[in-house]
């Protein structure tokens, strides 16, 4: 490696690592639970995934194989910065493929291809307070997680489904992880909520600028909030992608000229490109 | 009734914010079904004790024991912070005098009645929505302002919602911070007959802290007169209204003007 002489593996320092990696243990022990952690001071802006990237150089070895995604996009400045990053810093192998992958930091998307038990999926989190904009005050936060108490976000919900009809809010969606804490799934549509539930992969979430960890550990229950009689559903436009054909994925809506002309492509591109290659096989 | 069956008990209650004021010496006992009135100027220590009741403010020295649901007898501020903030949405009601503290003025007035609810475990929307409507009809507000802010609302219709949202859970203890202060009269005597058909209607008990003697005689059965963080005497509410025997509640009961 050029150019990087004098730094360690992975850019943190091992103390570092070690701060991260027990609370990391903390936040698997504590399912959901945010674990407050020194946060560094990363070669990145603050939401650009200073807390993902912190929780990944933590956990990566010299073996393993990382992915980064942006929206689900391998090939957008934040995924491509991340993942030369640490292709320089700690020299280990990339791909942009889900299933080769061991370490998968990603932003506001859970691949499409199902994940399995070696892998770790690392979320970057701006905002890892899910009652943060219905109770300013984080001690009262605090107190209210120790004390189980939600119900003012199930009057959030309320609200949406007196003034809109319909639980309205399609990204980072509230969950409340085995039967315990509320968390925030980060900005996740909510077609992604779902996934997390009894994922056999490791789910750590790093949040940077509020220096906090939490995670699901595998194979935990997963529940997204909702009402008895308005349970949780998720949407979708009810269009195939128009390159790979799937209408069970999550999709991008891409407008193509100023005429109203749009369509509708895979968020996930290695999903997308893998089907296409399939589909072209086949032929 | 034996005086064992008291639903609140308060012995010797004292708080000194320090420079002298507070409350001091305070000790009463409120029986199921009783509306106590608390009266006495400003400052005299009338809301203190009353936050004091809520569990707003730790005192410096008494007990307030409160008989649960279940019989049982709990000192208020010997519990843990779980259960008290639990009694706090269930069995107590506490009805601030400007319906700005106590209600969430970003939160439709159906979210405002449903949130004891909510916070309770309820997680059906018809039923918590039936509700609302329900008690926003018992306060006389229309049902078509359910789905309103109550930003939007006049302050006697905020006043009113506030009422509503604390006795959906239906609430043993109820305590008010001068209901009918910042009022106009006409709302004001609204307001107290809804009140005194409630307070009728439900079997509950009330301490309820006014300045105002006409209220308290509208709605209270027994009187507290507070004077400087004391109770200087007590009584029901005819008695000390008519028949005063401290000097200075002769001088309260003077000083009200006659319309």
């Amino acid at each position: 490696m050029s150019g990087t002489e004098g730094y360690n593996f992975a850019y943190l320092d091992e103390q570092t690592k070690r701060m991260i990696r027990r609370a990391i243990l903390k936040a698997v022990a504590v399912p959901g639970y945010q674990v407050p952690f020194a946060s560094r001071e990363m070669p990145l802006p603050y939401g650009w995934g200073t807390g993902g990237i912190q929780v990944t150089a933590s956990v990566l070895g010299a073996d393993d194989t990382l992915k980064v995604i942006d929206q689900g996009a391998d090939d957008t400045t934040n995924a491509v910065s991340i993942r030369r990053f640490f292709a320089r810093t700690a020299g280990v192998a990339t791909t942009t493929r889900t299933a080769e992958a061991t370490v998968i930091q990603t932003r506001h998307r859970v691949p499409e291809t199902p994940l399995t038990g070696d892998q770790i999926l690392v979320y970057q989190v701006p905002i890892p307070e899910p009652l943060r904009w219905l109770e300013p005050r984080e001690a009262e936060t605090r107190a209210l997680h120790a004390l189980g108490d939600y119900g003012v976000m199930q009057v959030e919900l309320y609200e949406d489904i007196a003034i809109h009809g319909k639980i309205k809010r399609s990204y980072d969606y509230p969950v409340e992880v085995a039967d315990r804490y509320m968390m925030s799934p980060s900005p996740i549509p909510k077609f992604d909520n779902p996934k997390l539930s009894d994922c056999p992969a490791l789910q750590l979430f790093g949040a940077g600028r509020e220096k906090r960890i939490y995670a699901i550990p595998p194979h935990t229950p997963v529940r997204s909030l909702d009402f008895e009689d308005h349970p949780f559903d998720i949407d979708h436009p009810g269009t195939p992608c128009a390159l790979c054909g799937d209408t069970e994925s999550f999709l991008d809506e891409i407008v193509t000229d100023d005429k109203g002309g749009r369509m509708f492509v895979c968020s996930d591109t290695d999903h997308c490109a893998e089907r296409q290659a399939e589909a072209g096989h086949d032929a | 009734m034996t005086r064992d069956d008291a639903l609140l008990s308060v012995r010797d209650l004292a708080l000194d914010y320090g420079n002298g004021r507070g409350v001091r010496d305070v000790s009463f006992r409120l029986w199921p079904g009783e509306v106590l009135g608390i009266v006495g100027e400003s400052g005299s220590g009338k809301t203190t004790l009353l936050k004091l009741l809520g569990g707003q403010l730790a005192p410096d020295a008494g007990t307030i024991h409160y008989r649960m649901a279940g019989g049982d007898m709990v000192d208020l501020n010997d519990l843990s912070e779980a259960r008290r903030r639990h009694l706090g949405r269930t069995e107590l009601a506490f009805v601030h005098q400007n319906p700005r503290d106590g209600l969430r003025l970003a939160v439709t007035a159906g979210g405002n009645v449903g949130e004891r609810l909510m916070a309770d475990g309820a997680r059906h929307y018809g039923r918590i929505r039936a509700a609302a409507l329900d008690w926003l009809e018992r306060v006389e507000i229309e049902a078509g302002r359910v789905d309103d802010r109550p930003t939007t609302f006049s302050g006697g219709m905020q006043q009113r919602l506030q009422i509503a949202r604390n006795l959906v859970s239906g609430p043993r203890l109820v305590l008010m911070d001068e209901p009918t202060g910042g009022l106009d009269v006409s709302v004001q005597a609204r307001l107290l007959d809804l009140l005194r058909g409630l307070v009728a209607d439900l079997g509950l008990t009330v301490v309820i802290v006014t300045h105002d003697l006409g209220v308290a005689r509208l709605l209270a059965h027994r009187l507290m007169v507070m004077q400087g963080g004391r109770v200087i005497e007590s009584g029901l509410t005819d008695q000390v209204l008519d028949d005063p025997r401290e000097p200075y509640t002769q001088l309260l009961v003077s000083s009200v003007l006659a319309a």
